[in-house]
């Protein structure tokens, strides 16, 4: 596997507007693209980590931290406060999501606790 | 693996074009991080331009602040490597993420800016975050 998708890396190096000064290796990915996102699963777990894009496997993260219930963090809400305020502790580098599988799809920062 | 460091360079100069140190090796990293007196930023480099593509120029307009840290320093990650890990262990506490900034003052990590802090927002809103961690923990009184 490719380097580039770990933390330190990435080969989502993309243009990033007027403001920014990346560099142009491939553009065109998902709006969501590189961003740290709650997975809810219809199960009832998430995971929180990197989107890198949906594949025909299902969605596709990168060093994503996992949460299922019974787990010895009580609940998502507690989990996600952790991830949000000590970062996000990779339990897979990656991982692939199938799409039946998907509830909601947020953004980390966005996160309103599964409402 | 790293990337071709030829690639990388202008991503080394952005940062020591604003005047932060930058840490190859672990040496560097240690005696850069033995002084623990006062303030410390310590800016982890990326290649992401998904983050670091608006975290540089972030960092860039926060250190026009008139508060800013005594330490400026930076590490590259995916690049300088060990340096890099032996940073990160002055803020073991916070899962490793690239790009990030680490505050700390006399040693202690009083802000940290993660990744997801960083992606998608404007570099004025990074600036901000962190003149707002300067003015908090960077004044003459609060050190």
């Amino acid at each position: 596997m490719s380097p580039a998708h770990s933390h330190d890396h990435g080969d989502h190096v993309h243009e990033t507007g007027p403001h920014g000064t990346g560099h142009v290796f491939h553009p065109g990915h998902a709006d969501l693209h590189g961003i740290t996102v709650v997975v809810e699963l219809q199960a009832g777990g998430l995971y929180v980590g990197r989107y890198h894009e949906e594949t025909p496997s299902g969605l596709l993260l990168h060093d994503a931290a996992q949460w299922t219930p019974g787990s010895a963090v009580a609940t998502p809400a507690e989990f996600v406060a952790r991830m949000l305020k000590f970062g996000v502790r990779a339990d897979h580098r990656h991982v692939v999501v199938p799409g039946a599988d998907v509830r909601q799809v947020s953004r980390l920062v966005e996160w309103s606790g599964g409402k | 693996m790293p990337y071709d460091p030829r690639m990388v360079q202008p991503m080394r100069e952005e940062m020591t074009r604003m005047g932060v140190r930058e840490l190859q090796t672990v040496p560097d990293v240690d005696a850069a991080m033995s002084d623990t007196q006062g303030t410390t930023l310590v800016f982890i480099n990326s290649v992401c331009g998904c983050a670091a593509g608006t975290a540089r120029p972030g960092l860039s307009l926060a250190l026009k602040h008139a508060t800013r840290p005594r330490n400026i320093l930076t590490v590259f990650a995916g690049q300088d490597v060990d340096a890099t890990a032996r940073a990160r262990q002055f803020f073991s506490d916070y899962a490793p993420s690239s790009p990030s900034v680490a505050l700390l003052r006399d040693g202690e990590v009083v802000h940290f800016v993660h990744r997801h802090m960083i992606e998608g927002r404007s570099p004025q809103q990074i600036a901000a975050d962190l003149t707002a961690a300067f003015d908090q923990h960077c004044t003459p009184s609060a050190v």
